[in-house]
């Protein structure tokens, strides 16, 4: 008790000091949040003020044909993106891992499209899957025009859609390359080592060493990709825009519809449920995450 | 070693195979990697009827006629009447070098409270810190134009700069990291001497975490060039965009832009990233590869 006005003289310094966080907090997440809490029950054409519908929104994405397309589509991208950029990141780390020279060229071939912005990228790859110019068509056509195969009209045929924004995806996965690859420099030699005494072949060891080592950096990855995920949206916005003669729905996701309904149908209340939505199903898959790797995750002492 | 020569020759056979095996894969990785970015520059230095042959050639016939064909490519695009490239560069510009000022000295602030003062609820409210990061920012969009528009700031740039100023969670985390390796002796050195917080953050902190700094101010750099989502949200003229949303302006302004320009902008727009990156490289990679172990 005796030190406790200069204990409240540390706390409020503390505080003081964190302020800018804190404000930022309250001015620009907590209140939109809550704000876009409160509209989630209300009807909010933006010209008028809010209406509360009470359940209303909540009900009507029950029955949203458009909006269930979009989250079965951002599923679908989730299911494919996660595996394949996860295990070709850690593919691509573990070939840079074996003491290769020219290391940090190849580690920068990977990372430097990491930096392109979304709408340049956007931009390359229109041009890259331009189904008559395309480099990538007139690869297929030298390869395999003899026997008549030729590639397909990427972005105007919505089967190709999806399989094209996840090429586009894989291309920026450099960021996690970086990431892994020093992790498995944190991975002790005489471990690797003393399975090798064992008997235990490169893949063996692989799976049986090196992958439990490395498996929290894994797990926090895997969160961080199915966050991203479930928020896609400027490729598909930018090359939806960009091909006219395309089903505007084969690239349309979770993001398009909440950006749609907030500004483009001026449906603020109906745009904000599906904004709680996406944060409900954000906190609740991480949780499960969480909860799931408790068995597979190996931290260390 | 002589004892089992036989079985080394082969070892080292299979080290060799597994060697080029190795190499060869990553050659092929790096190629199609680059190849995206390296098509784009070549296309850039074609004419329009060029770009839109069938060719894998990466320079014009002859192949002399690159530098002015760049030159006329890249003065169309900067010089395009409707799509102002120069207009977008300076408000990118601003927008960049505020909102990274703030990010940097804001970020740092927050961080010495966290890593350097003992007060209660500190370890609380950090751990509140990490977890709003997961909170995506689409589920904020909306409100936060509205809010925006209320103050009168939508039709000015302030929707993209203002909110650097009050620090971000993943970079009050790295600088808490990097902050608390600094030894605490030079603090308490410094109170001694009569140093105020303050005095300790400015004259000891700050300067001791330049690399650290500098590669936050970078991140950030390239986070706001590359931004699309809020600047397509909150800026509404054309003569506010920035060159993302500039870019995709001149994409969709006719649909009949050729190819060869559009590449020509694609790489205005994506070069002084590059050049950045390039110039810091080493920094940048190896903060990437500690946040993302210790995260």
């Amino acid at each position: 008790m005796i030190h406790s006005r200069a204990q409240l003289k540390k706390d409020l310094l503390g505080w003081l000091w964190v302020s800018p966080w804190v404000i930022g907090f309250l001015a620009f997440l907590a209140a939109p949040m809550a704000m876009s809490l409160y509209y989630s029950f209300t009807d909010y054409p933006l010209l008028e003020g809010p209406v509360w519908i009470g359940l209303g929104n909540w009900q009507r994405m029950l029955t949203d044909e458009v909006f269930h397309a979009a989250i079965l589509r951002t599923a679908w991208y989730a299911i494919l993106f996660i595996p394949i950029a996860t295990a070709m990141a850690l593919v691509i780390a573990a070939l840079l891992n074996e003491k290769v020279k020219a290391g940090g060229f190849f580690q920068a071939a990977v990372f430097i499209p990491t930096l392109v912005p979304m709408a340049g990228s956007a931009m390359i790859w229109l041009w890259m899957l331009n189904g008559e110019y395309g480099l990538i068509n007139q690869s297929i056509h030298a390869a395999f025009g003899w026997a008549g195969i030729e590639g397909p009209n990427w972005l105007q045929n919505s089967k190709w859609a999806m399989p094209s924004i996840l090429m586009i995806s894989l291309w920026s996965i450099g960021q996690m390359v970086v990431v892994y690859l020093a992790a498995l420099k944190e991975v002790p030699d005489e471990l690797l080592e003393a399975g090798a005494l064992d008997g235990m072949g490169p893949i063996r060891r692989f799976f049986n060493i090196t992958l439990p080592m490395i498996s929290p950096v894994i797990l926090f990855n895997i969160i961080t990709l199915m966050i991203g995920s479930l928020q896609v949206f400027a490729i598909p916005y930018v090359l939806s825009a960009a091909t006219p003669g395309n089903d505007p729905r084969a690239m349309y996701f979770f993001t398009s519809s909440m950006y749609d309904n907030a500004f483009r149908y001026n449906q603020m209340g109906y745009a904000s449920a599906q904004a709680w939505l996406q944060l409900l199903i954000t906190l609740g898959l991480t949780a499960i995450m969480f909860a799931a790797s408790k068995k597979l995750v190996h931290y260390r002492a | 070693m002589a004892r089992e020569g036989s079985s080394t020759v082969v070892g080292v056979r299979r080290g060799l195979v597994s060697r080029v095996l190795v190499y060869g894969t990553l050659v092929v990785i790096a190629v199609t990697f680059l190849m995206p970015l390296v098509w784009m520059v070549a296309t850039s230095l074609k004419t329009a009827p060029e770009a839109s042959r069938s060719t894998f050639s990466l320079l014009p016939t002859p192949p002399s006629a690159a530098v002015s064909n760049a030159v006329k490519n890249y003065s169309d695009v900067w010089n395009d009447p409707t799509v102002r490239f120069p207009l977008y560069l300076r408000n990118t510009l601003i927008i960049a070098s505020l909102s990274v000022i703030g990010m940097t000295l804001s970020s740092a602030i927050v961080a010495f409270g966290f890593a350097r003062l003992e007060w209660r609820g500190k370890k609380a409210l950090f751990a509140f810190v990490l977890a709003t990061m997961m909170i995506p920012f689409p589920v904020v969009m909306g409100p936060m134009f509205l809010l925006f528009s209320q103050i009168g700031w939508i039709g000015s740039l302030k929707p993209l700069w203002v909110p650097a100023f009050f620090a971000n969670a993943f970079n009050v985390f790295m600088l808490r990291q990097f902050f608390m390796g600094i030894p605490k002796e030079l603090d308490e050195a410094a109170r001694i001497d009569g140093c105020s917080s303050w005095g300790i953050f400015w004259r000891i902190i700050v300067p001791l975490s330049k690399p650290a700094l500098a590669v936050v101010a970078l991140f950030h750099f390239v986070f706001v060039w590359n931004d699309f989502l809020g600047p397509l949200i909150f800026l509404n003229h054309q003569d506010q965009f920035t060159l993302a949303l500039g870019l995709q302006l001149y994409q969709s302004k006719a649909g009949q832009t050729p190819w060869n320009l559009l590449m020509a902008a694609s790489t205005l727009v994506i070069a002084p990233v590059l050049v950045v990156f390039l110039l810091a490289q080493g920094a940048l990679v190896k903060s990437v590869a500690t946040t993302g172990i210790k995260g």
